[in-house]
């Protein structure tokens, strides 16, 4: 009871927000030198210098460097594009593979100490990704069936009753065009921001717990901080999953823009 | 006491993408279970399921944040 008392007299734990979120320019004053830009290129850099090295000295007999990137390309190749679009899928292979090492590695970003900033947490990146897959996919489908079969393919569903189009038609019109890309965004962005401000609520209560005068809550300070632990081992497997799922919701579109029928 | 009451009815929103992503992992690990070479086309079943169950619980995040 005590301990409660104290909380309420003491200047208070100030939880994190979405303020947490908007990080000050590294140089000057202008919005496209802050932190996630940075990582956005830096990511870019990570991600060529490894797959240039990975495929530079290929060998049938693969050094472990060589290993891990055909690991990674094979994963996206093999269990998503193939799996998912099925004939025709090595054309599409490029963008995916892109897409998933992208996100990847930005997501895991979050959780690497002295970067820890996943820029998909500003919902702004997310959108663009989003964007890249929509425009491809109804790209794909007017290219592949005709603007007006494939609207139709869209609107008109086949194989149900007449009465059901008053329904079903907006619905679906809604689906493709504006649910699909939103959802795919949000998807990406809400898991980053939450999984960030998970961590900032318990290492941050961990330092407020520390630093606090009662010796109680300095005692009780390493659980917060050993939660933290453990939810960053948690964000690491969700930072996965994400990229994971970005990639394979993509494929999904891009299968169901090739098909002739939905 | 301080606080916003978006945070009770976002936990209380959570409870049915809770719900949803729990049944369908069950299903999927049944459906291993029962027939263990089925797990490469049921993978992406599941992932899409559980895709689109959290999806919903992470727009009750989002509006969490922005309802004031």
């Amino acid at each position: 009871m005590q301990i409660i008392g104290h909380l309420a007299v003491g200047p208070g734990f100030v939880p994190p927000s979405t303020a947490d979120f908007n990080l000050a320019p590294i140089v000057g004053h202008s919005e496209y030198t802050t932190k996630p830009i940075a990582l956005v290129f830096f990511s870019i850099i990570v991600i060529s210098v490894f797959f240039v090295m990975a495929s530079r000295k290929a060998a049938i007999v693969p050094s472990k460097l060589q290993f891990a990137g055909e690991s990674i390309y094979s994963f996206v190749r093999k269990d998503l594009a193939e799996e998912i679009i099925g004939h025709g899928f090595l054309a599409y292979v490029p963008f995916l593979f892109t897409l998933f090492t992208f996100v990847l590695v930005n997501n895991v970003f979050g959780i690497i100490p002295f970067m820890q900033f996943p820029a998909m947490s500003h919902v702004s990146f997310p959108y663009v990704l989003a964007g890249f897959s929509y425009f491809l996919f109804h790209a794909i489908g007017i290219k592949r069936q005709g603007l007006g079969k494939y609207l139709k393919g869209i609107a008109f569903l086949p194989g149900v009753p007449a009465f059901a189009y008053i329904l079903l038609t907006p619905i679906e019109i809604a689906t493709y065009f504006l649910i699909r890309p939103v959802t795919l965004a949000l998807r990406l962005f809400a898991n980053m921001f939450a999984g960030h401000l998970l961590l900032l609520v318990f290492i941050g209560g961990g330092n407020y717990m520390l630093h606090d005068s009662h010796l109680f809550m300095k005692i009780l300070s390493p659980f917060s901080f050993s939660f933290g632990i453990v939810m960053t081992f948690f964000e690491f497997m969700v930072q996965c999953l994400q990229a994971y799922i970005i990639t394979l919701l993509s494929a999904l579109f891009i299968a169901g823009a090739l098909a002739e029928e939905h | 006491m301080h606080g916003t009451l978006n945070l009770v009815g976002y936990g209380l929103s959570a409870i049915g993408p809770a719900i949803a992503t729990g049944l369908i992992f069950a299903a999927y690990i049944n459906g291993v279970a029962r027939q263990p070479e089925a797990r490469s086309v049921l993978q992406p079943i599941a992932f899409l399921g559980f895709a689109l169950a959290e999806a919903l619980a992470l727009f009750g995040l989002v509006l969490a944040f922005v309802l004031k």
